[in-house]
């Protein structure tokens, strides 16, 4: 069955230039328009303030009326394609690479990226992380063949930016102040318990986790991270995904004896 | 239709996470809590640990806003599994969505957008009631809209519209008054009328909640279903009117936006909770 009404009544809600549907009425006015722009506004100002929940970083970085001018219009560019509005805005951060009037902010697109990425962690599935005993009987010949699995909640951000500290400083976590060091971070986000953190990683961390979230072992995980940064630290890094509980589960290649020289 | 929507006759609060540590610290004197169903769909994290926790300890109700029922296309058959994956997970006591359509050929149009009553849409919708009660095995309730237009199609006054489909489905109604008050000021209408004639026998569920006022086309008053203010004195009136005609119903204080502290919105509820008594009262006497 087609939908006439709905058809006509959408279109005019996305395009506040085309006239209001026909059929469209009120008692006191044939031709209702204020009172069309009531449903048009609620659905500019409630998706925009989707994404204001969601960015809050980036509204600080720009302020109120620049985000909410570029809101409205990926609001209207991009509505989203599910009632799901968790998850709206994640095309928000290439938006904003394309967007001429935030050209001069060329790290807002990667704050972008680690906001969205906070909201995606924050609704990820639970997982609990594995106790550090679980590796302390590991056989050293073994360590290379393990498959250390990520906490679900992880993101990994890579930035030429330093984006973790221009975020802790527009989301309340440091006071604002001068970069002192203008140099790239890679962003780690994950929620191993119930609230969402987000640190910079070390040298070789990014390449490390993201080749472990690709289920390759850690030898090929360590490789993988000291071809990308010279400086990574296997123990350090280790130590730190399981003391901060970011270790889901480990997951032991089959028994085989050190071969003997 | 196996199970049929079993709120307590008392009064219930809209959960906000904010209140959730104010909510736990002590038992409230409350019946039920409701949650907007698309805010649980996600795969873990703190909102499923805090409805686990209120569910533990209150009847549920889940409350939809993005199925589109009232759409004339087919229903979003993804939209309607994860309701009833959320409905397995949680068995609440009540779900309940709107007279309303939200989306339009995949796009999200976030707000309840309103149809013509015509026999075609009254067939449609009825068929929708049915799948959404057929998938999730229990009975829902249907909310009455707030509007601000009309269609010059409709030829089905609302409340013959909404019953009709009641009748047709066995879906429950969910009475929004402040919907009510909200529609009849716009359309130059009288609400006592629309109450007097509303199915009071098919009510599961009262919704109360706060409005502003705007203009319209000509420099009239406009109210707007906002839930971001406290519940204005017509609606207090007209739901002891009700309450006076039906006796206690479950009843839930919705504020949505600008969300006040907890005292705050439990005192709405506890002024919902004096009405119910005194019709408890009154009709024991």
């Amino acid at each position: 069955m087609l939908a006439p009404f709905e058809t006509s009544f959408a279109d005019a809600l996305l395009n506040a230039d085309q006239p209001i549907p026909c059929g469209i009425t009120a008692h006191n006015a044939a031709v209702p328009t204020r009172r069309f722009a009531v449903y048009r506004n609620n659905v500019v100002v409630g998706l925009t303030k989707a994404l204001k929940h969601r960015f809050p970083a980036v509204e600080r970085i720009v302020g109120e009326e620049f985000f909410a001018a570029m809101a409205r219009i990926f609001v209207l560019e991009r509505p989203p394609r599910s009632p799901l509005l968790a998850s709206y805005g994640d095309e928000f951060a290439a938006f904003i690479c394309t967007f001429e009037p935030a050209r001069e902010l060329p790290y807002l697109a990667d704050v972008a990226r680690l906001e969205a990425a906070r909201t995606f962690s924050y609704h990820a599935a639970d997982a609990v992380p594995i106790d550090a005993s679980r590796l302390a009987a590991l056989d050293p010949c073994d360590a290379a063949g393990i498959r250390i699995k990520p906490h679900p909640s992880i993101g990994i951000i890579r930035s030429p930016y330093p984006i973790v500290t221009i975020w802790a400083m527009n989301s309340g976590e440091r006071e604002l102040a001068p970069i002192e060091s203008w140099r790239g971070e890679d962003a780690l986000v994950a929620r191993p318990y119930l609230e969402v953190e987000v640190r910079a990683l070390p040298p070789g961390g990014a390449a490390f986790l993201l080749a472990l979230a690709g289920d390759r072992p850690l030898g090929e995980a360590a490789e993988a991270a000291l071809a990308d940064d010279p400086d990574f630290d296997l123990a350090g890094n280790l130590a730190g995904l399981i003391g901060s509980g970011l270790v889901q589960d480990v997951v032991f290649p089959e028994p085989k004896s050190c071969q003997q020289p | 239709m196996s199970v049929v929507s079993s709120l307590p006759a008392s009064t219930g609060v809209g959960f906000k996470p904010a209140h959730f540590r104010d909510i736990l610290a002590a038992p409230q004197p409350l019946g039920f809590f409701e949650v907007h169903a698309e805010n649980y769909m996600g795969a873990g994290g703190p909102p499923h640990t805090q409805l686990g926790a209120l569910r533990e300890r209150y009847a549920l109700s889940v409350h939809g806003v993005g199925l589109s029922i009232g759409s004339m296309r087919p229903l979003d058959r993804n939209h309607l599994m994860r309701l009833k994956t959320l409905c397995e997970r949680y068995m609440p006591e009540s779900f309940s969505e709107h007279l309303a359509w939200s989306s339009h050929s995949d796009v999200y149009l976030n707000d309840l957008l309103p149809l013509p009553y015509t026999q075609q849409t009254l067939a449609r919708v009825a068929e929708h009631i049915d799948e959404v009660q057929t998938a999730l095995g229990r009975q829902m309730l249907l909310e009455n809209p707030s509007t601000y237009i009309r269609f010059s199609e409709s030829t089905i006054p609302e409340v013959d519209f909404l019953a009709e489909l009641s009748k047709r489905s066995g879906c429950g109604l969910l009475l929004d008054i402040n919907n009510v008050f909200v529609s009849a000021k716009n359309h130059g209408t009288q609400p006592l009328a629309y109450l007097d004639s509303f199915p009071f026998d098919r009510v599961k569920e009262i919704h109360l909640g706060g409005h502003d006022e705007e203009v319209d086309d000509v420099g009239a008053p406009l109210l707007i279903d906002t839930h971001g203010s406290p519940i204005a004195g017509g609606v207090w009136t007209l739901y002891a009117h009700v309450i006076a005609r039906t006796g206690a119903l479950p009843t839930l204080i919705e504020w949505d936006n600008d969300v006040p502290d907890w005292p705050t919105l439990l005192a709405e509820a506890v002024v919902a909770q004096n009405i119910l008594c005194d019709a408890s009262r009154a009709s024991a006497a």
